[in-house]
């Protein structure tokens, strides 16, 4: 967990990312509030807010008197707004800590395409 | 919304020190609400004013729309935990387990006896041979299974270890969850309950100085913290609640919610931008026990000003 962010964003942001990795697939129901709170030991009121965020975003819909399920377009809507800030959220980071250690561009491309080769991706 | 704790006012004044001096505020009925502030700020004797338990001097408290004092029908619907309970001598668990449904109408005794399993509390002893945080857990079994729609907790935590501080938290918000009801808790140990809380409410020197959401709370400051002339320069004239300095590095906490000119100045600075916890935040305000010495701990009326509107 990112302890600079509120934790409601902490819960949306790991619901996303376990959507993504597919532990929760589009149509399956999500645990509920109270589950969740329970969990990270959290007021439910908090845990609501990020569920409901990601029922604003569409990410997840509910069902009156049955709970919260992963929509349809869940996994294409989540790629899209990654992709969107992975620039900012992890390129830019990477840039600025090559930059301090001296590595150029160049060297970093390479290295990029090396820990891929590696990683088999 | 309506209100479970409303309080205008209030004030109580023994001898010449006010205990609690004119404290106006609501709590809103099915929330957690957390009381923070030093010792002697008046969070028991809030609790006890509301508890009916004491005599207000004057002002008004109100607990499910009713003055609580001497009213019967409010204190039915009431519990109050303290590890300081006064029970009768030879008293063992067992007789407040057998005594307790008499005054709670929502008394559940089999989740009394799980919460006597879960703190391996024993039946037989007498309460007077209990350890502190034995006695501790006593009054948090009466004040979880009493279901009581207003339940206060004053710092239930006294003498328990951290796996049983753990316990209580999820006891409390698993039966919360169950039972949804008004739950008031002071407590020292922010950092620990903060993710609990709904609503919090900071007493200093008798007076009310915050009474909001914990999300407003700590949405009211943020951090900042970097190489002491960035930050500087970051910071411009925004209010400075709290400044920490290790060797060239500086982090402070500024009142305010960060605009994208700070953003962009952080970015520029290689500063970090960063949420306030409700920890940092009432430590920013001089209130903690043992607060840094760069806080100021009484602070001059305008500072107390100024202060009250950086938290709104």
């Amino acid at each position: 967990m990112d302890d600079s962010k509120p934790i409601f964003i902490q819960l949306a942001e790991e619901i996303e990312g376990r959507i993504l990795e597919g532990t929760y697939p589009e149509g399956t129901q999500v645990p509920s509030t109270n589950e969740f709170a329970a969990f990270m030991r959290i007021n439910p009121a908090t845990a609501g807010k990020g569920l409901n965020r990601l029922v604003d975003a569409g990410i997840l819909h509910k069902r009156r008197g049955i709970g919260m399920f992963v929509a349809t377009g869940a996994l294409d809507r989540l790629r899209s707004v990654r992709r969107e800030a992975f620039g900012d959220q992890y390129l830019s980071p990477l840039i600025d800590e090559a930059a301090r250690l001296g590595i150029d561009s160049d060297e970093l491309i390479a290295m990029i395409g090396h820990r891929a080769a590696v990683a088999g991706k | 919304m309506s209100l479970a704790i409303e309080t205008t006012d209030l004030t109580k004044v023994y001898r010449h020190t006010a205990a609690l001096d004119h404290v106006s505020l609501g709590i809103e009925k099915n929330t957690i609400c957390g009381l923070l502030g030093r010792n002697g700020a008046g969070k028991t004797t809030l609790m006890s004013i509301l508890a009916g338990q004491e005599l207000k001097t004057s002002g008004q408290a109100r607990v499910l729309g009713a003055d609580p004092f001497e009213n019967a029908a409010v204190l039915a619907q009431l519990s109050f935990a303290r590890e300081n309970q006064k029970y009768p001598e030879e008293f063992k668990v067992s007789h407040v387990l057998r005594t307790a449904p008499w005054f709670y109408a929502g008394w559940d005794a089999g989740f009394a006896r799980r919460l006597i399993g879960e703190f391996r509390l024993p039946l037989k002893t007498p309460i007077k041979k209990l350890s502190r945080g034995q006695l501790s857990a006593v009054a948090i079994v009466v004040g979880l299974a009493s279901r009581a729609p207003v339940t206060f907790f004053d710092e239930p935590y006294l003498g328990l270890d951290a796996t049983a501080r753990g316990i209580f938290y999820d006891l409390l918000l698993q039966d919360y969850m169950e039972h949804p009801r008004t739950i008031l808790m002071s407590t020292h140990l922010i950092d620990e309950a903060a993710n609990l809380l709904e609503h919090v409410v900071v007493l200093q020197d008798g007076r009310k100085i915050l009474d909001s959401s914990v999300e407003e709370a700590t949405a009211s400051a943020f951090t900042l913290s970097g190489t002491a002339t960035a930050v500087a320069e970051a910071t411009g004239p925004r209010k400075v609640l709290r400044t920490q300095a290790l060797g060239g590095l500086r982090s402070v906490t500024i009142a305010g919610i960060p605009d994208e000119r700070l953003y962009a100045d952080a970015r520029a600075g290689g500063l970090e931008v960063g949420p306030v916890s409700l920890q940092e935040l009432v430590a920013a305000h001089g209130l903690l026990e043992g607060g840094e010495p760069a806080a100021v701990a009484h602070p001059a009326e305008k500072d107390q000003t100024e202060a009250k509107e950086a938290l709104r």
